[in-house]
């Protein structure tokens, strides 16, 4: 039962990381109806620009910022060059056009950089919490808990954004209805620009709590793979469906390698997240939190 | 001038309804399957055939089977690479544990074996459509390529699951140079591509198009839904299968699980953006224009930037140009190359006048 507990509370966990890319997705999704396949190398690209500059001899604050400034410029220059030209078109040629993005994307970054595999410090140590393995046994590593505590703010953040500011009711009038928000005078292109600057911003945070648990390398263009099943489980447009997917998918995927794994073979987190999702999708076709969709001929 | 089809009446319905209906692209197929056939085999060199214009073939024929899907009945699907594989694997199998089997039937029981993962991976788009149908397909590309893996009796217990494909063999000639093995290809494409073309344009393509446009439509004026889709996903996981059939035995060679990754499917869905969803001749020119373009940047690079940029950097600079490059044809051709070949089409038929 502890060893239960133990591995139930690690996959929580590690789902927050993963909830942390859809985040990302839903953001851009809900605004602009693109499917961003890029978030992923937005995570690999934030997190190499802010270990590289912490190399040029930057301290931890001023590398976050310009880390920042850096993501809010690319996502600009995507709007601008990317976007504004696809404005129209159907939603899988912008899929398209930002699996282009991805590629372009980690070219510079790798080009700028260097492709070396660096680590990243945050000061806090990957060791269990201390008096609760005293207590009752159960090992929860002090990361995983800095990086829930980190997810909540990052929500409650964003939830206080969306929901208290004059721009925040702009980008919720934009996801609920592009022509209604444009008519009333929103400018669709600068909400588009401040929403990617702010997935940016999700994808640095992410970033840096990836890298810092597994080092800045290429692999963490991969998290985007991670956070799909999420994605499609919470639904593509709820920012709680995010939070949510995540929980369920680390969770039922480190039960699944643990008690499943050794009967067929192990390695099966490479799918079971999906076919998860999969089963999820097949009682409820658009996700748990996901918009119901209703077709009219 | 060139392309003008006035006083091409048509007197019979048989006229009316065959596959080429202008002369002019009668003779131009004719013309290029004469090239194809007999020009190429003796003008290219070796490592052309090889290296290129067989892979171009392959992709094509993958690429069509995803435009079936994709393009006609409007399934997004990210898992062509696996149904490749499945296809692969089944052929190499069918070769290993049947004697004397034939390498065309194996092909096509390849195909089939594609298919019938297909149906199976297929089910889910009853209920789930778009995006959400495109992240599920994703569960087909990792879990085939697992089981794969994992199971060995699909590699015959060789380590890491690689197969080394059997040498090809039909009523006693063995496809072992390049000519042969490309003619090989080219016929077998060539074939399929004849059959979508004839697919397409029939009631069941027609069924796939409503389908695609708006299903619950469809559905209102009696087109079987679940008959239709699930076709479409085993037509296009029959072509996907007999491409990675070919992609084993007549290109590759020796092939892993894992060269069927999820960058493989990725690039068969460029090949039709590209080429232009929805149109045969499009599935063509995308795969020309995917597998020609990091080749034509390869050498670019090399003989003009090898002592000015070290190779770390030209790289990353092919993988922004290849990137940007995408985008770039996105913006200026939302359709694909095939609507270019189109606009040209309208040009030529005026042309030289301006109206």
């Amino acid at each position: 039962m502890q060893f239960f507990i133990e591995v139930l509370l690690g996959g929580l966990l590690s789902g927050v990381m993963y909830s942390f890319v859809a985040l990302g997705f839903v953001l851009i999704y809900k605004a602009s109806g693109v499917f961003n396949f890029a978030q992923g190398a937005m995570v690999f690209a934030a997190a190499l620009t802010f270990v590289g500059f912490q190399e040029m001899g930057l301290p931890f604050p001023a590398a976050l910022l310009a880390a920042f400034a850096v993501m809010v410029v690319l996502g600009i220059v995507t709007e601008r060059v990317v976007l504004r030209p696809l404005v129209n078109q159907p939603p899988i040629t912008l899929f398209m056009a930002t699996i282009g993005l991805t590629y372009v994307i980690e070219g510079l970054a790798q080009g700028v950089w260097g492709a070396n595999v660096r680590g990243l410090e945050l000061g806090i140590e990957d060791v269990p919490v201390q008096w609760l393995m005293d207590s009752t046994g159960i090992g929860v590593s002090t990361f995983d808990l800095f990086g829930a505590g980190v997810a909540a703010l990052l929500v409650t953040l964003l939830a206080l954004f969306f929901q208290y500011t004059r721009i925040g009711r702009a980008l919720r009038a934009v996801a609920d209805d592009h022509q209604a928000a444009l008519s009333i005078g929103i400018p669709l292109q600068t909400i588009w620009r401040i929403v990617w600057a702010v997935a940016g911003f999700v994808a640095l945070v992410a970033g840096l709590i990836w890298g810092a648990r597994n080092g800045v390398s290429f692999s963490l263009t991969f998290t985007a793979l991670k956070a799909l099943p999420v994605l499609i489980l919470g639904g593509f447009t709820s920012i709680p469906g995010a939070i949510v997917g995540g929980l369920i998918i680390g969770s039922t995927e480190k039960l699944a390698e643990v008690y499943l794994g050794e009967y067929v073979g192990g390695g099966i987190d490479s799918w079971f997240p999906y076919v998860m999702a999969l089963a999820f999708l097949l009682v409820r076709p658009e996700g748990l939190f996901g918009e119901k969709h209703i077709d009219r001929v | 001038m060139l392309y003008r089809e006035a006083g091409q009446f048509k007197t019979s319905y048989a006229a009316d309804q065959q596959i080429f209906p202008i002369r002019q692209d009668r003779i131009g197929i004719l013309i290029i399957l004469a090239i194809a056939f007999f020009a190429v085999p003796m003008l290219f060199s070796e490592y052309w055939l090889k290296a290129i214009l067989i892979p171009f073939l392959i992709f094509s024929l993958a690429a069509l089977g995803l435009n079936i899907l994709t393009g006609y009945a409007g399934q997004l699907s990210l898992g062509s690479a696996a149904f490749m594989a499945v296809g692969a694997f089944a052929s190499y199998n069918f070769m290993l544990r049947v004697d004397g089997m034939p390498i065309l039937l194996a092909f096509i029981g390849g195909g089939l074996a594609a298919a019938a993962v297909g149906i199976a991976f297929g089910l889910p788009s009853l209920r789930i459509k778009g995006f959400y149908l495109a992240v599920a397909t994703l569960a087909a590309q990792f879990f085939i390529v697992w089981l794969l893996t994992k199971v060995g009796w699909f590699s015959n217990y060789s380590s890491s699951g690689v197969i080394t494909a059997q040498d090809m063999e039909i009523l006693g000639y063995r496809f072992v140079t390049p000519e042969a093995k490309y003619l090989l290809v080219l016929a077998i494409v060539v074939v399929l591509a004849l059959l979508a073309k004839n697919m397409v344009r029939s009631s069941v393509g027609r069924a796939w198009m409503a389908v695609r446009d708006m299903d619950v439509a469809a559905e209102v004026i009696g087109i079987r839904i679940m008959h239709t889709k699930l076709l479409a996903f085993a037509v296009s996981s029959f072509y996907c299968g007999v491409a990675g059939a070919l992609y084993a035995f007549a290109y590759i060679g020796t092939v892993e699980p894992e060269g069927f990754s999820l960058d493989l499917s990725f690039k068969i869905l460029f090949m039709i953006i590209i080429g232009g969803v929805g149109s045969i001749s499009g599935a063509f020119l995308g795969a020309a224009f995917i597998v020609l373009l990091p080749i034509a940047l390869d050498v670019i690079v090399q003989q003009w930037l090898a002592g000015v940029l070290p190779p770390s950097v030209s790289s990353n600079l092919q993988l922004i140009v290849f990137g940007g490059l995408i985008i770039f044809f996105l913006i200026v051709e939302p359709h694909g190359l095939a609507r270019l070949w189109q606009i040209g089409k309208e040009k030529l038929r005026l042309w030289p006048f301006p109206h």
